[in-house]
């Protein structure tokens, strides 16, 4: 469980974050959204207390995490950056972390294992690649078993085979009760993993509900309707209430379920080709939430 | 029932020697002073063999073979300097402190690995590199033994001088971040800063220059007493000052700035 409480950090000018205040649950993965620029790394490594905030405060399982006995069986975060020195071998990278909470080979041999590592586990970090050097940070973030897992674009660089892996992994590591907390810029990939959403932007949270709750509310259903009687069945949806667009050779109606529509066009005796329900996807939702929160757009985009 | 045990000064201490002896650098540059002071031992040894009116007497004393300080303390500095720099420069430390989050055993454990590994190799180093050169030229002439008055004195006090220089070196590491900056504000504190104030600044500034770190350090490490230099213990007690005051500087800003 992680309690942000009116977590705020100024640097110089900039509010990068600005007043937060959520709660990250044990037993769900929580998806931590919004676009560069927004805070997320920022109220990640405050949660750390790798930077002390401005205002406000936050605490992992009641207690500030610098207050934590023993750290490594607390939280294990995988931060965006690269936190490893590059001159030392991934196994003897895990060797010196886990020492400090008398961690030891065993258990630094069985994560270097369950991240797949096993072959390069004796070569220097700085020569591995992106996929690699994330999974050795998934290993150290696993070492102490920890109850909270903290984790900055953990599929940044990760193969497909990877990214299936790590989604398993959170589920399980959720479904035992623990509590993680993930920032992704892959909305399909957030879409298929998280249970909850927080959403910020320019340092603001905007959401905190669960991801159903997230896209059904970011856009009302539309229901796709082709028929070869398109005009007529237009004139009877509209009588009866829905907003009808038509495009080429289909309808898009709101504001009836795709039950009635059915019923409608089989009481007035038209013919159906195609009824089906497209519902948002988390990536509109984002993208309708965040719209005018975003600090660093492409032009092209604008 | 955690798998992690409770962080204590020991575990984080055994935590910083495996850092330490699992960096090909730091271990280079380890071996670097000490081949340096028994190289530059040996060289002074040779070339003072045979005694001649070109040399000076600080050439003939205790101390001239033990010369290969000059090096060693710039090289022991910078091992000072990498142990901690390295650690911001590749974004390591956020590992560090996520394990360790109230960061200032890490700061004890470095200095605490960092003083065993520097004053073990360096004041073994100094009585090898003392010995091996006596051993030379005692084929030519008399030399020093260690139970010559003052001579103990120099070899031991040359190993704990750096050993107290290093810690200066990760005392600026903590407090700078940055590997090049840290090395220059390293290389300006011994080298730089004592010849203004030696040579520039008149009778004031070789006032100030005798309690600066390395010249009043170097009088532990010297068998000869230059004119404007304080004593070998009132020395090294102000070389151990300004290291704690050092170390102390480091550890308060460790507690408040971001990581």
């Amino acid at each position: 469980m992680i309690e942000a409480r009116g977590l705020t950090k100024r640097y110089g000018a900039k509010l990068a974050v600005d007043g937060l205040s959520f709660v990250v649950r044990p037993g769900l993965v929580t998806g931590f959204l919004g676009p560069n620029g927004a805070g997320k790394s920022t109220t990640m490594r405050m949660i750390l207390g790798l930077d002390a905030p401005t205002l406000g405060s936050v605490t992992v399982n009641g207690r500030r995490f610098a207050d934590h006995e023993r750290p490594l069986g607390e939280i294990g975060a995988l931060l965006e950056a690269r936190a490893v020195h590059t001159g030392r071998s991934a196994r003897n990278h895990l060797l010196a972390i886990g020492a400090t909470g008398g961690v030891g080979r065993r258990r630094v041999d069985e994560v270097i294992d369950m991240v797949g590592l096993t072959d390069v586990a004796g070569r220097r970090a700085g020569a591995f690649s992106l996929g690699m050097g994330q999974r050795l940070g998934i290993a150290s973030a696993l070492l102490g078993d920890p109850e909270t897992l903290i984790l900055d674009e953990p599929v940044n660089g990760l193969d497909p085979d990877g990214i299936r892996w790590i989604r398993g992994l959170l589920r399980s590591l959720a479904d035992e009760g623990r509590t993680v907390f993930l920032s992704s810029h892959l909305m399909s990939e957030m879409a298929l993993t998280a249970d909850h959403v927080i959403v910020v932007g320019q340092g603001r949270l905007l959401r905190d509900q669960s991801m159903s709750a997230f896209i059904s509310d970011a856009s009302a259903d539309v229901v796709r309707v082709r028929s070869p009687q398109l005009t007529e069945l237009a004139g009877q949806l509209d009588r009866s209430g829905a907003t009808v667009r038509r495009t080429g050779e289909a309808l898009e109606v709101e504001g009836l379920p795709s039950d009635r529509i059915g019923s409608i066009a089989a009481a007035a005796g038209l013919t159906l080709f195609e009824l089906s329900t497209t519902g948002a996807s988390l990536e509109e939702a984002y993208m309708a939430l965040t719209a005018d929160s975003v600090d660093y757009r492409s032009a092209d985009a604008a | 029932m955690s798998l992690a045990q409770p962080v204590t000064l020991r575990r984080v201490t055994a935590s910083e020697w495996i850092k330490f002896r699992t960096l090909r650098s730091t271990l280079a540059v380890l071996a670097a002073a000490i081949i340096g002071m028994l190289a530059i031992a040996l060289i002074v040894a040779y070339n003072t063999r045979h005694l001649s009116s070109s040399l000076q007497p600080d050439d003939l004393v205790p101390s001239a073979t033990l010369q290969g300080r000059y090096l060693a303390q710039l090289l022991i500095g910078a091992l000072g300097v990498l142990f901690v720099t390295g650690e911001f420069s590749t974004g390591m430390i956020r590992s560090t402190f996520a394990a360790v989050p109230k960061r200032l055993p890490v700061l004890v454990a470095k200095t605490v690995v960092f003083t065993a590994v520097t004053a073990l190799s360096m004041i073994a180093i100094s009585l090898v590199a003392f010995l091996s050169g006596q051993v030379l030229i005692a084929h030519y002439r008399p030399g020093f033994s260690l139970s010559d008055p003052g001579v103990l004195r120099v070899v031991l006090g040359t190993g704990v001088y750096l050993t107290l220089v290093g810690l200066i070196g990760g005392a600026i590491g903590w407090i700078v971040r940055s590997t090049p900056g840290s090395l220059v504000a390293y290389f300006g504190v011994i080298l730089v800063v004592p010849v203004l104030f030696g040579t520039v600044l008149g009778t004031w500034g070789k006032d100030v220059a005798q309690f600066l770190p390395s010249t009043a350090g170097a009088s532990i490490a010297s068998s000869i007493r230059e004119p404007y230099t304080l004593g070998p213990w009132a020395g090294l007690g102000v070389l151990a000052l300004w290291t704690a005051g050092l170390i102390w500087v480091a550890a308060v800003q460790l507690r408040r700035r971001d990581a």
